[in-house]
């Protein structure tokens, strides 16, 4: 029965994305994107990745979102319908389609467990994990331990592309601004039910978002989900309230200071394994038991992770948000 | 049938990939372009988390007390989770841009901007 669904969901997926397309309003567009990670999302769940199912639902649907509205609102809504030129490129994507689905059936099909995939080092994770780290989610003791510098590099992307947007969006613009509409600032203060669900909302999606940083060695989460969450909120009440009590709850300078800490945070941690005696990003020297050690230094790295992720989605929902 | 429905998140991959790069190069507006993008991403990940199934397996969430309980593959699911923050973060500094260049030449739209620019 699961199939059916998955098949209907992937189905919908497909006329998502010819919708996203073919509008030739940028707003339907982006709010069309919201939906397709929507249904990404529970695709990924389906096909048993609760994780990422997890921060599809909450960086795709929620934070992407507000970021492209955000551009929107610096720019165009109506895209200029296209005159000529789309056979080709229709012909060369339509080739390229049939080449790839004759391709797929050389793959290994949906699920199975003899794929190439799953005979190197996935059943060692698996089966050592109980035994070197001892936490129930391998899908955290993975990105966190075992493959703890692929992290750190993702982690300094993040950081590099939030310090990159504030380069390009701290330049004043070229043009006399206009000057500022009172109600531009306040947000949705004369909205009465949006105001009145959200601040009930604001509160339970920061528990949600700690617990989600706190538990993600037991279930599904971590640090890329929490920080993301824990955005979502804030950028909520920043739309309920006025991007400046937002601004004034967590100054700019905070958020600057959140940025750079979590990924010193990260760095750190490596660096007092290295000092202790062990290598580069080794936790089970930081403590005279190996697996308290490792455990020890997945709860730091992921502390690190939420807040270097939450201050950059901030940063550069700030950096839109001033601009307009 | 179920043998050709294995195939089936293969085929959206391909459809939705294909779909993202018809909008990268077909279209001249900048924020399309950058949903195209973002699409062709998405369908990599469906693409990372597909090969990550196991039939008849859960989620790689370890149970005490269960035993012959197979677990899909962690492995990509990590790739994928980190991809996807680092995805928002890269589509942010592409609007940025966008942003700056609407600033700069009064439109998004990729004729016009040539235009504008000169020979």
């Amino acid at each position: 029965m699961i199939i059916v669904f998955a098949v209907f969901l992937l189905t919908l997926l497909v006329l998502t994305a010819v919708a996203v397309v073919r509008t030739e309003n940028l707003f339907v567009a982006v709010m069309l994107m919201a939906i397709f990670s929507l249904l990404m999302a529970t695709n990924f769940f389906i096909l048993d990745a609760a994780d990422v199912a997890l921060t599809e639902a909450a960086v795709g649907a929620g934070v992407t979102t507000v970021i492209f509205l955000g551009a929107l609102a610096l720019t165009a809504e109506q895209e200029k319908p296209i005159v000529s030129g789309r056979w080709l490129p229709l012909a060369v994507v339509s080739v390229t389609v049939l080449v790839i689905i004759y391709a797929s059936f050389d793959q290994p099909r949906l699920g199975d467990p003899g794929a190439p995939a799953h005979q190197h080092v996935a059943p060692w994770y698996l089966e050592k994990t109980a035994e070197f780290i001892d936490i129930p989610n391998i899908v955290t003791a993975v990105l966190a331990s075992y493959r703890g510098y692929d992290t750190l590099g993702e982690v300094f992307v993040v950081f590099a592309a939030c310090i990159g947007v504030l380069f390009l969006l701290s330049v004043p613009p070229v043009k006399p601004q206009k000057s500022k509409s009172s109600d531009n600032s306040s947000g949705l203060r004369h909205h009465l039910i949006p105001q009145v669900v959200g601040r009930l909302l604001v509160p339970f999606i920061f528990l949600f978002g700690l617990y989600v940083q706190f538990h993600g060695e037991y279930g599904p989460g971590g640090g890329f989900q929490a920080g993301a969450i824990i955005a979502t909120g804030i950028i909520l009440y920043a739309l309920l309230e006025g991007e400046a009590a937002a601004l004034n709850a967590i100054p700019k300078s905070v958020l600057m200071a959140m940025v750079c800490g979590g990924a010193m945070l990260y760095g750190m941690v490596g660096v007092a394994g290295m000092i202790l005696g062990g290598n580069f990003l080794d936790y089970s020297v930081l403590h005279s038991d190996p697996v308290i050690g490792q455990q020890m230094g997945i709860i730091l790295i992921e502390a690190g992770v939420g807040i270097t992720v939450c201050g950059a989605l901030l940063s550069i929902f700030h950096a839109f948000a001033e601009r307009d | 049938m179920l043998e050709i429905l294995g195939y089936y998140n293969y085929w959206v991959f391909a459809l939705v990939l294909m779909i993202g790069f018809y909008a990268v190069v077909a279209r001249g507006n900048l924020i399309k372009k950058l949903l195209g993008l973002s699409m062709l991403q998405s369908a990599v990940f469906l693409m990372y988390i597909t090969l990550s199934k196991v039939e008849g397996a859960t989620a790689p969430i370890l149970q005490k007390g269960v035993e012959d309980q197979i677990y899909s593959n962690p492995l990509p699911q990590v790739l994928i989770l980190t991809a996807i923050v680092v995805g928002v973060s890269t589509t942010a500094l592409g609007l940025a841009i966008v942003v700056r260049i609407k600033e700069a030449y009064g439109t998004i739209e990729e004729q016009d901007i040539l235009k504008a620019s000169g020979p």
